[in-house]
C-alpha cells in the first residue's frame, strides 16, 4: 500500500521543479547579455536587482504551489472529480460506511489504513468478497456475503480511485479466460500460489489465526484484483512480475479447478490424504468391522 | 427274461471327487486334506479383523498387477500430450505422465488406481486394528510371541510398502514426501549423507531413483510380505486359534466351526464383502488426485502436503518438535532426527518387545490358549490406551494445518495443544482406563456374589427400601454338545441366547441391557449341532 500511495504523489514535485529551475536561468541569461551591450549606467543594475527579486518571487510562488500540491493533494483531486456523479455517490457511501475507520477523507485513522492510492481494484476486491466492511477486528477478515450492490461497489471504487492512483478494477472477459493457456497458468500457480493456497486451491492456515483462503468461491475478477493489490498477508504480484496475460492464465487455471467435477468421484473437499485417511477409518474400517459384527452375530445359530 | 433284475445303480463320481482321487493317487494328499478341512476355528467376530488385512492384500496384488501393465517408473523428462488439458505441454517425468495416462487414457485405469490406493489405506488400518485386538486380549502371550514379532514386521513393511507406492507417481505431493524422506536420511548423525546418497544414487532427486523404488514396491517388499503372511498363517494354523473363555472352552480345546464347509463359506463371503467395500470406495470416492497436484519439481511445494494416514504420526511428531539443533563434536544433529528416526525406532522396538517385557515383569511364563478380556489385565489395557492416545495426539498433529483451516483455529494453538497434549494426555488415558477396568472387575464380582440388579424397588413393612437382585443365570454354551461344566463365564451379560431375531429386537435388547442388567429368559437356545473339535 505504501508503495502504490507513493507513486501518484511523485510526479507533481518532479515536473514543476524541472520547469522552474531549467528555463528560468536561460531567461535570465539572455537579458543580461543584451543589457551589458546596450547601457552601462546604474539603471540597469537596479533593473537587474528588480528583475531578480521578481524571479525570487516567481520561484517562491512556484515552490508554494508545488508544496501545496504535494502536501494537500486530496482536496485538489476531490474538487476536480466532484463533477463525476459516481464519485459523488461513492463519497456519500464512503462517509456513511467506511469513514469511521478509514478517515472522512480516506486518509486513514488509528483503526483503519489510508485508502489514498489503493485504487479501485482493492476496493472492488475487499467489498465484493464481503471482507469490507469488517465484521469484527480479528487476525484476518474472512469472505462473507457482500454488503453493497455491484453498482455501489463501483461508486465506492470510483471515489477511492479519485483519491489518487492504484490499480484499476479488473475487466477480465470470459473470452480472455477461455483463450488463456491453462497449462502455463497451472505452472505459474504451482510456482507462486500453491505454497499458501494449496495445490488444489483449498487454502491453508498461516501463523496466528491468519490464513490463505480457499479460492473455490473466488471469481476471476477477484482473483486478478487480489494478485494486483495483495490483500492481507498476500504479496502483490504487480504487472512487472506477472504480465496481464499470465495473470489471466493463472485465473483461468483457478477457474478450471473450481468448475471441473472430480473425475474420481466424491472429491472429499480436495484436501488430499487427511480426509482420505478419515474416510478409510470411518467408512472403510468402520464398515468392515460392522460386517464382522454382523457375520459374528449371525453364526451363533 | 421277465424276472431279470434291474441294472445295478452305480454312483458316478463328480468331477471334484475324480480330481481329488487323481491327486491323492499321485501325491497322497487325502489324509492331510481331511485333517486340515476338519480343523476347527472359533467364531468370535473380532477374529475376522486380521482377515480384512489378508483380503485387502489380495486386492492389492490383483489391482497392482493391472497397474504394472501401464506404469512406467522412469525419471526421463517428457512433454505431456495426453487428454488432461491443464497439463498439456508441461514437462514431467515419464512416471507422472504414465500415471496420468492410467488415470485418463486407460480403460478402468482410474478405478483400479483408486481401489489400489484405498486397499493400501485399509490394509495398514486393518493390521493396526488387528494388533489392538491381539494386544488387548493378550493373544500374543506364550506360545505366540513369534507370530507377534512377525505381525510387527508386517506392520512396518506395510507402512514402507505404502509409502513406496505413494511416492511412485512422481507428482508434487509424492515428491515432497520423498524430499522429506531424503532429509530424514540425511539427519542421521555421521552416516546420514552417505545413507541419503546410497538410497537416491547421489543428490536428491537422483536420476534413477524411481526404477529402484519400483523394484522395492512391486517385487522386494511384496515378496517379503507374502512370505511373512504365509509364515504368520502357517504358525496360526499349527498353534491353533485362541478363543475367549466360555462354557465348554478350555486351554486344551478349540470350539467353533470346521474349515469345511462353514468357516470356508464364511471367510469366502467375508472376502467378497471386503472386496466390495474397497471397490465401492475406489469407485465412489476420489483418492490421490495426482493430476491436481502437478508434476514434481523440487523448487515447488503445496501447502497442506500430507502423507497417507499411516505416516501421519511421523509428520505430527515433526510438527510438534521444537527446533532444537545440536551442533558439536564436528557434527550437526538437526531437530528432525529425533521425531522421525529416533521416535519410531523406540515405538516399534517397544511394540515388538512388549510380550517379552510383560512376561519378564509379571513373571508369567505359562502358555495360554484362552484369551483375556481387557478388564482382566488392567495394567496392560491402560498401557495400551496410553500408547494409543500418544499415537493419536501425534496423528492429529500430522493434519493440524487442515484441522486449523477447517475449524478456524490458530495453527500455533494447534501446535501447542499437540505439544502439551503429547505429555499430559497419555498419563490421563492410563489412569482413566485402569480405573474403568478395576471398576468393571468390581462390578463383575458384585454380580457374582449378589446377583444382578433388577431395578425393582420394594418397600419392606419396616419402611426400608430394597432392590431385588436376581441370581446370575448360568451361561449358555455356544455349542450345546460341548460339555459346559468346565468353565463359567465371569460376566452375567452372556451372549448367544439365540432368540433374538431381527435387527430392531436385538437393538432393543442391547439398549435395555445398557440401562437394566436384566435379561428376559425364554426357551430357544442353540439348536443346530456344530463341530466341537478336540486337539
Amino acid at each position: 500500500m505504501t508503495e502504490t500511495s507513493g507513486t501518484p504523489s511523485d510526479p507533481p514535485p518532479d515536473a514543476p521543479s524541472e520547469t522552474s529551475s531549467d528555463p528560468a536561468p536561460r531567461e535570465v541569461a539572455t537579458p543580461v547579455a543584451t543589457t551589458k551591450r546596450s547601457a552601462r549606467k546604474r539603471g540597469p543594475a537596479a533593473r537587474r536587482r528588480r528583475r531578480s527579486s521578481v524571479l525570487v518571487l516567481v520561484f517562491g510562488l512556484l515552490a508554494t504551489g508545488v508544496l501545496w500540491t504535494m502536501l494537500a493533494p486530496t482536496g485538489n483531486a476531490a474538487q476536480t472529480a466532484d463533477a463525476n456523479e459516481a464519485v459523488r455517490q461513492g463519497r456519500v457511501l464512503y462517509q456513511k460506511g467506511c469513514g469511521t475507520c478509514h478517515g472522512l477523507g480516506g486518509g486513514g485513522s488509528t483503526t483503519g489504513p489510508s485508502l489514498v492510492g489503493v485504487g479501485a481494484a482493492a476496493v472492488d476486491f475487499q467489498v465484493s468478497t464481503g471482507r469490507m466492511p469488517l465484521a469484527a477486528p480479528a487476525a484476518q477478515a474472512d469472505r462473507k456475503p457482500p454488503v453493497y450492490s455491484a453498482t455501489q461497489i463501483d461508486q465506492l471504487a470510483a471515489y477511492v480511485a479519485s483519491l489518487g492512483g492504484g490499480p484499476a478494477a479488473s475487466k477480465v472477459t470470459d473470452k480472455e479466460l477461455s483463450d488463456a493457456d491453462l497449462a502455463h497458468g497451472g505452472e505459474l500457480y504451482r510456482a507462486n500460489c500453491a505454497q499458501c493456497h494449496n495445490a488444489s486451491g483449498q487454502g491453508a492456515p498461516l501463523t496466528y489465526g491468519k490464513f490463505a483462503p480457499s479460492l473455490s468461491e473466488s471469481t476471476p475478477k477477484q482473483v486478478i484484483e487480489a494478485m494486483r493489490t495483495g490483500p492481507e498477508s498476500m504479496p502483490v504480484f504487480g504487472d512487472r512480475q506477472l504480465s496481464d496475460e499470465d495473470a489471466v492464465a493463472v485465473t483461468a487455471f483457478i477457474k478450471h479447478m473450481n468448475e471441473t467435477t472430480s473425475p474420481g468421484g466424491f472429491s472429499l473437499g480436495k484436501y488430499g490424504p487427511v480426509p482420505e485417511g478419515l474416510l478409510a477409518m470411518l467408512v472403510g474400517i468402520g464398515g468392515l468391522l460392522a460386517v464382522c459384527l454382523w457375520i459374528g452375530a449371525r453364526q451363533k445359530v | 427274461m421277465t424276472t431279470a433284475s434291474p441294472p445295478e445303480f452305480v454312483k458316478r463320481p463328480t468331477p471334484v471327487r475324480k480330481a481329488n482321487r487323481a491327486i491323492d493317487e499321485r501325491f497322497g494328499t487325502q489324509p492331510g486334506l481331511r485333517r486340515n478341512l476338519n480343523k476347527v476355528f472359533p467364531d468370535h467376530w473380532s477374529f475376522m479383523i486380521g482377515e480384512i488385512a489378508l483380503y485387502s492384500f489380495i486386492v492389492l496384488l490383483l489391482t497392482g498387477i493391472y497397474l504394472t501393465l501401464f506404469f512406467d517408473p522412469s525419471n526421463t523428462e517428457v512433454i505431456y500430450n495426453g487428454s488432461y488439458v491443464p497439463l498439456k505441454g508441461v514437462e514431467m517425468s515419464r512416471a507422472y505422465a504414465s500415471t496420468l495416462d492410467i488415470s485418463f487414457d486407460t480403460r478402468a485405469g482410474l478405478v483400479f488406481r483408486q481401489i489400489h490406493h484405498w486397499a493400501a489405506l485399509i490394509f495398514v488400518a486393518s493390521i493396526v486394528v488387528h494388533l489392538f485386538r491381539v494386544f488387548f486380549t493378550g493373544a500374543y502371550r506364550k506360545p505366540r510371541e513369534v507370530n507377534w514379532l512377525i505381525g510387527v514386521g508386517l506392520l512396518i513393511l506395510g507402512i514402507l510398502e505404502g509409502f513406496a507406492g505413494y511416492s511412485l507417481p512422481d507428482d508434487l505431493l509424492s515428491g515432497t514426501g520423498l524430499r522429506i524422506a531424503a532429509s530424514i536420511a540425511q539427519s542421521i548423525p555421521i552416516i546420514g549423507t552417505w545413507a541419503s546418497f546410497l538410497v537416491f544414487n547421489g543428490e536428491f532427486p537422483g536420476d534413477n531413483f524411481l526404477p529402484r523404488l519400483y523394484v522395492i514396491h512391486i517385487l522386494l517388499v511384496p515378496g517379503v510380505l507374502l512370505a511373512l503372511i504365509g509364515a504368520h498363517m502357517g504358525i496360526l494354523w499349527h498353534q491353533k486359534h485362541t478363543d475367549f473363555p466360555g462354557p465348554g472352552k478350555t486351554e486344551h480345546n478349540v470350539v467353533g466351526h470346521r474349515v469345511f464347509p462353514v468357516f470356508a463359506v464364511k471367510s469366502g463371503g467375508f472376502f467378497m464383502m471386503v472386496f466390495a467395500m474397497l471397490a465401492l470406495l475406489g469407485g465412489l470416492a476420489q483418492i490421490n488426485p495426482i493430476w491436481m497436484f502437478g508434476p514434481y519439481d523440487p523448487s515447488k511445494v503445496s501447502s497442506a502436503s500430507q502423507p497417507d494416514w499411516y505416516i501421519g504420526f511421523l509428520d505430527g511428531s515433526t510438527r510438534l518438535m521444537p527446533p532444537w539443533e545440536f551442533r558439536g563434536l564436528g557434527h550437526t544433529v538437526p531437530a528432525v532426527f529425533w521425531p522421525t528416526a529416533v521416535l519410531p525406532g523406540i515405538l516399534f522396538t517397544l511394540l515388538a518387545l512388549y510380550p517379552f517385557l510383560e512376561a519378564r515383569f509379571t513373571g508369567d511364563t505359562k502358555s495360554y490358549n484362552l484369551l483375556q478380556r481387557p478388564r482382566e489385565a488392567p495394567t496392560r489395557t491402560a498401557l495400551g490406551a496410553m500408547s494409543i492416545s500418544f499415537y493419536l495426539v501425534l496423528w492429529i498433529s500430522g493434519g493440524n494445518d487442515v484441522i486449523a483451516k477447517t475449524f478456524s483455529i490458530s495453527l500455533n494453538a494447534m501446535t501447542w495443544a499437540g505439544r502439551i497434549g503429547l505429555i499430559i494426555v497419555p498419563p490421563i488415558a492410563y489412569a482413566i482406563t485402569k480405573k474403568i477396568c478395576l471398576s468393571l472387575q468390581a462390578k463383575d464380582a458384585e454380580v457374582e456374589h449378589h446377583g444382578i440388579e433388577t431395578g425393582i424397588i420394594r418397600q419392606l413393612s419396616s419402611g426400608e427400601f430394597v432392590e431385588d437382585h436376581r441370581p446370575k443365570p448360568t451361561p449358555v454354551p455356544d455349542h450345546p454338545q460341548v460339555p459346559n461344566d468346565r468353565f463359567a463365564l465371569p460376566s452375567a451379560n452372556g451372549h448367544g441366547d439365540g432368540e433374538g431375531k431381527g435387527l430392531a429386537r436385538r437393538a432393543g435388547k442391547a439398549v435395555s441391557g445398557f440401562f437394566v442388567e436384566e435379561k428376559e429368559t425364554g426357551p430357544g437356545g442353540p439348536s443346530t449341532p456344530v463341530g466341537g473339535g478336540k486337539h
